[in-house]
């Protein structure tokens, strides 16, 4: 005697790996549409210069979601764990180029010193921050990264034969001594790094994002990433099912540091100058846009909307002028769709009643046939 | 020592007008639950009313300030009620991020309507100085100081001893009570933003007088700053926001002078974290304890 469950077939996939499959394929097709426009030799120089970039925001995107999307907490300091990254990479890439001439080694190892360095600071900065909630998260996150921003603009690093030479004010930096054949200026205060060798290519950042990729949306399937979820729908209700939810943020927050730094190493080795300036509050703002315009939820569609976001107006230089204006009014009208009682239930009726006319429709044919 | 006083008493001057923005902050925090993102902007735009527009049409400095203060009101009574309105009962997370939209906004459509160079505007308080022991005070200074403590000692007259004030209290106390007892909540909102507004003109005349620049990025560092202000000393108290924002501007002044000018904003924003994780309610906030 079998019984209904039994008969039943198990579905090949879970609905988490079927999603995780389909968003592979979606990269896998974007990578080859993207190698075959290359190919075909139409490509123009700008569309070529957009490749990098595109691939940074993405991933400096789909990791701010991990704190926005996944943990609900407002960050408004993706840029903080970028300049940190990026400041990292480059300063890694240039004292090694001598002794590791080959990119395909050192290029990786400055990657991951980014990403670890982000994450440390990932670390000791969600100590502070992940005690706070809501508003208050939220302002605190802005001002470690103006911090962080503020100490890298001021930042003097130098190297001779005697040493290392770290300082934060010029004046110090004047009144030391330097060893004049062997001195190199690394970091030069608000002049910030120049000369990072330029290693980002198309298909080394598209490799990242999706080895990023992976990484995250393995991580929401985890024990850790529905905890993470689950205190966000309801904090106290996670919390006495034995959630501990400080932990499962950090988690979340740490990773989101770490591929903020690394979106940040790559940002730094695809320009002849780095500044700290660049990674200023209207950054943080930029992605938090690509963020909340890709829904807040799934990785995939953040990586949609990022790419959509990013190349549509640089196309489009006539639209330049009012992208921002432009974003800004989207954001607003979108949260108040997606969050007004009255204007949800105006959208589900429309939607419930053009549903129940496309059955009534589907009837119909079925009774005539 | 006398340049040290002339530090401190510049910095008093910049912290009175971080207090007036984070009066503004402070109130609507209390009263709406809400972290109002565009009120730097709407600082920023007051300036340019009052020194652009206002100036262009040839009006009397009086009448440029006037016009400058009516339209950071109705801009803020306007933004209240179109984008936050709506948002009564979401996630904070959504008033967040929508309120960050509206500062966004701002400040893009000013890029677009008076471009993004540096405007140089012309302080609207007469030239004159007063001696204090061997410094000599500017005029700005002065004004900025005596309308502060003007505003101040007004604005707790209004909240303590008048009907509107009372109602402003009683829904910062409890919304949903307030208005089984009949009070207006919407009105109530609405003048808060109001007067939250017309507070950002103020100091938006004053910051342009003092520092006579203007950029549609003008309001932001000033906005967040006074925000830490507001959470120093408590947020949802009037005096609190005062104290918050001299002591603040004091802190500014004297780190700029005796550490670094280029990292007094990175010291400002330490202030706010440690006040945060020392004591999270501020100076003179009351504990709240979280209900389930």
């Amino acid at each position: 005697m079998k019984t209904k469950t039994a008969v039943k077939k198990a579905p090949l996939l879970s609905r988490e790996a079927k999603d995780r499959t389909i968003t592979y394929i979606m990269m896998a097709v974007i990578f080859v549409a993207v190698q075959l426009y290359l190919a075909s030799g139409q490509a123009g120089r700008s569309f070529k210069g957009l490749l990098v970039p595109t691939c940074v925001y993405i991933l400096a995107a789909i990791s701010l979601n991990l704190v926005v999307g996944v943990s609900g907490e407002l960050s408004l300091g993706a840029a903080g764990f970028m300049c940190i990254g990026a400041f990292t990479g480059s300063v890694f890439s240039i004292i090694t180029s001598a002794s590791i001439p080959n990119a395909a080694i050192r290029f990786p190892v400055a990657i991951l010193l980014g990403g670890v360095v982000a994450a440390i600071f990932g670390f000791l900065i969600g100590i502070p921050v992940l005690r706070l909630r809501g508003d208050y998260l939220a302002i605190v996150t802005l001002a470690f990264g103006e911090i962080i921003k503020s100490v890298f603009n001021n930042l003097y690093l130098s190297i001779d034969k005697n040493g290392v030479f770290l300082s934060m004010s010029a004046e110090a930096k004047a009144a030391h001594v330097f060893d004049l054949e062997t001195k190199r200026d690394i970091i030069k205060g608000a002049q910030g790094i120049t000369g990072t060798p330029r290693d980002s290519s198309f298909v080394i950042c598209f490799v990242v994002v999706v080895i990023a990729l992976i990484i995250m949306l393995n991580f929401m399937d985890s024990k850790q990433g529905r905890a993470v979820m689950a205190a966000r729908d309801n904090r106290i209700a996670a919390e006495a099912m034995g959630v501990n939810v400080t932990r499962a943020k950090m988690t979340a927050f740490v990773m989101s540091a770490f591929f903020g730094g690394v979106a940040g190493v790559l940002y730094a080795h695809n320009l002849s100058t780095l500044q700290a300036v660049k990674f200023d509050y209207n950054l943080s703002i930029l992605i938090l846009v690509f963020v909340v315009l890709g829904g807040m939820r799934k990785m995939r569609n953040i990586v949609i909307s990022t790419a959509i976001l990013y190349i549509l107006p640089e196309a489009l230089r006539a639209l330049n002028d009012y992208r921002m204006l432009i974003y800004a009014i989207v954001l607003i009208v979108m949260m108040i769709v997606n969050n007004n009682a009255a204007i949800k239930a105006m959208v589900e009726k429309l939607r419930d009643g053009l549903r129940d006319r496309a059955k009534a429709g589907k009837k119909e044919e079925g009774g005539e046939a | 020592m006398s340049s040290f006083f002339s530090y401190l008493i510049t910095g008093v001057s910049l912290g009175s007008i971080y207090a007036l923005i984070a009066l503004g902050y402070t109130m609507v925090y209390g009263i709406a639950k809400m972290l109002n993102f565009a009120h730097g902007d709407i600082i920023m735009i007051g300036g340019y009313m009052t020194f652009v527009v206002g100036q262009s049409l040839g009006l009397p400095v009086w009448a440029t300030i006037l016009f400058g203060i009516a339209v950071c009101t109705l801009l803020g009574v306007t933004i209240e009620k179109i984008a936050y309105k709506p948002l009564r009962s979401a996630t904070s997370l959504a008033v967040l991020i929508t309120a960050i939209g509206v500062s966004y906004f701002l400040q893009n459509a000013a890029l677009l309507g008076f471009g993004s160079a540096a405007r140089t505007t012309t302080s609207v308080v007469p030239k004159f100085s007063i001696p204090l022991g061997d410094i000599r005070v500017s005029g700005e200074t002065v004004v900025t100081i005596a309308v502060s403590v003007l505003i101040m000692v007004g604005l707790t007259l209004f909240v303590n001893y008048t009907k509107s004030g009372k109602a402003m209290r009683a829904v910062s106390e409890d919304r949903g009570a307030a208005q089984l007892m009949g009070i207006n909540v919407n009105a109530t909102i609405s003048l808060t933003f109001a007067i939250g507004s017309a507070l950002a003109g103020v100091a938006a005349v004053l910051l342009c007088s003092t520092y006579t620049q203007l950029s549609p990025y003008t309001g932001a560092m000033p906005g967040i700053k006074a925000f830490t202000a507001a959470v120093f000393g408590g947020i949802g108290s009037i005096p609190g926001a005062m104290i918050g924002g001299i002591v603040l501007g004091v802190i500014e002044n004297l780190s700029k002078a005796y550490i670094s000018t280029q990292l007094s904003d990175a010291i400002v924003f330490a202030v706010l974290i440690v006040v945060l994780l020392v004591k999270p309610t501020g100076i003179m906030g009351k504990k709240i304890s979280e209900k389930v």
